[in-house]
């Protein structure tokens, strides 16, 4: 646990000043700014919707942008960016030989993966939070006030961050073994489009692949039920996808330790 | 034995990497490990620090097993594997704070190392843009952090200019003598490793060619002392007559069996003596090529 523990703290303190770490925050910083100019600059065609429809309005443009097309891309990045930085340095020879168990050094490289796709989602959470609450003050014609939505938007991330797991211990694995960008990045983005396809035309068997979960995650977020009534919106975090994500996630993270542990270090 | 490998075999493919080496590196030694480049050197390096999984044969560092006491053998060795393993976008400082955390060892002692491998000026000027010499410093002194009984250093001279060959090979001794640390070293440089180790293990083709006292080595090695003159021919039977052994003659110098700086210097008199203007005399080593030739006809006799 100790030998974990170090690990960690080397990945933050080694990656701290990469563009993989600082995507982690300046993708949702920069993505949510955008679409708060857009309101701030709309703000009249926008007055007159309610409260909880203005919030929906808002985080639905986030959320459509990020987790249907970004967050694939995004968990391809990082399982790339965690391991990139020690092929490029050479390092995995010293990785191997610190007196540290490899599976401490493994395990501590993939939860930090793990860690920059749950901060990155989390902070969109919040920013999403933070910039409608802003606009609220900015712009008081815009009803963001008195309406609250951060359970249901904390659910939602946290759902899709579910199902992105899948698709991270892939694209980890991959990155892991192949020290070259395009590999991964290919087949990555490859079996994303397979993915955007088989949900597209609503392939019934769409929520065995990984790379669309995202997608079947917002879209089985809310049980269709007649009568919809947003004010009593449940999110439905536990779907088939998500455990099919789950699933994947733990085998091939397991998997993956077994491919690391035979494997020569070159 | 610090390191003591039995029938150790390695394959690439079909390839036969390593074949049966049995290495005996004793303690507070400096063994160097000898072989031309592609002998199997670092395959050999990488076999101890259990980065490649040996086909065949044992290992045993510090008496343990490599299997059973992987985290307490590790603990204790420091190693420098073909180039150094260094985070360009980090600083040279940086790059041993990162260790340091691995290692659990305190901040003071990155500063101690930069001192000792004089790279304090430039700690903080990120590592990417270290000379080659500059990158091989930082990595003894990743290698030294954790003050390892046992140093495994791959060519570590590689790239260094001669005053940084030099600080190297002082460094070395002065760990071996003050610290009783014990020293792997690999080089293909016969006369780099004749200067600086106390035993010696020569690789060629993944086979383990000689192994011992570096003293056994150089009565096989056997320098010659190589002398330019006036009048050759005559000046080589002169020394003939005078019980020096002529190795070799050609068009432009002597080679006569180097015994010790005294002979040498009575050789270059006695020719002075008798007329013969001595242009150069100096004293020349082996190269590898004929150190192996010499060695497999001293194996086969």
């Amino acid at each position: 646990m100790k030998g974990f523990l170090l690990s960690l703290r080397s990945e933050f303190y080694k990656s701290r000043k990469t563009l993989g770490f600082w995507s982690a925050i300046l993708l949702p910083l920069i993505l949510i700014t955008l679409i708060s100019l857009g309101f701030y600059t709309h703000s009249s065609k926008l007055a007159h919707l309610p409260g909880l429809m203005l919030w929906m309005q808002f985080a639905g443009a986030v959320l459509n942008i990020m987790g249907a097309l970004l967050l694939p891309m995004f968990v391809i990045f990082i399982g790339y960016s965690v391991n990139a930085i020690e092929h490029k340095a050479d390092t995995w020879k010293t990785l191997f030989s610190l007196p540290i168990a490899k599976w401490s050094v493994y395990s501590a490289k993939f939860a930090y993966a793990l860690l920059l796709v749950f901060i990155s989602l989390l902070l969109f959470a919040l920013f999403t939070i933070g910039f409608g609450n802003l606009l609220g003050l900015l712009k008081p014609e815009l009803k963001f006030a008195g309406t609250h939505m951060e359970l249901t938007l904390f659910q939602i991330y946290f759902k899709l961050f579910l199902s992105a797991l899948g698709i991270l211990s892939i694209q980890f694995l991959l990155s892991l073994l192949w020290s070259d960008f395009l590999k991964p990045m290919g087949i990555g983005f490859v079996c994303f489009i397979i993915g955007v396809i088989s949900v597209g035309v609503n392939w019934e068997y769409a929520y065995l692949i990984p790379y669309a979960h995202p997608m079947l995650a917002l879209k089985s977020m809310i049980p269709h039920t007649k009568g919809f009534d947003p004010n009593k919106m449940a999110i439905d975090i536990f779907t088939q996808d998500v455990f099919v994500s789950l699933a994947v996630f733990a085998v091939v993270f397991v998997a993956g330790f077994f491919i690391v542990q035979r494997k020569s270090v070159k | 034995m610090v390191i003591q490998t039995e029938g150790l075999t390695f394959n690439f493919g079909n390839q036969t990497v390593v074949k049966s080496l049995s290495l005996q590196v004793p303690e507070g030694s400096i063994y160097g490990f000898l072989g031309p480049n592609g002998a199997g050197k670092t395959t050999t390096i990488k076999l101890l620090l259990n980065l490649l999984q040996s086909h065949e044969g044992s290992i045993k560092i510090f008496g343990l097993d490599f299997r059973a006491h992987r985290k307490e053998i590790l603990s204790q060795v420091g190693s420098l594997i073909e180039q150094p393993a260094i985070y360009a976008h980090l600083t040279g400082k940086e790059n041993l704070l990162n260790r340091a955390i691995l290692l659990q060892v305190s901040p003071k002692r990155v500063d101690e190392m930069l001192e000792l491998v004089q790279l304090t000026t430039a700690a903080g000027k990120k590592a990417g843009k270290y000379s080659l010499g500059m990158k091989q410093r930082l990595g003894i002194a990743l290698a030294l952090l954790s003050d390892p009984k046992l140093l495994i250093l791959d060519e570590p001279t590689n790239g260094l200019d001669p005053n940084g060959i030099i600080e190297i090979r002082q460094l070395l001794k002065k760990l071996v003598a003050e610290h009783n640390k014990t020293v792997f070293i690999s080089s293909h440089l016969l006369a780099e490793i004749e200067r600086m180790a106390t035993h010696v293990g020569i690789i060629n083709n993944g086979e383990l060619l000689f192994q011992g006292d570096v003293k056994d080595l150089e009565a096989i090695s056997q320098p010659l002392v190589y002398i330019e003159t006036s009048n050759i021919v005559d000046a080589a039977n002169l020394l003939t007559k005078n019980s020096y052994t002529v190795a070799d003659i050609n068009e432009d110098a002597i080679s006569v069996i180097y015994q010790s700086k005294e002979k040498t210097g009575e050789i270059n008199a006695l020719l002075n003596q008798h007329g013969y203007t001595v242009y150069s005399i100096h004293k020349v080593q082996k190269d590898l090529e004929k150190l192996f030739l010499d060695i497999t006809q001293t194996a086969a006799k």
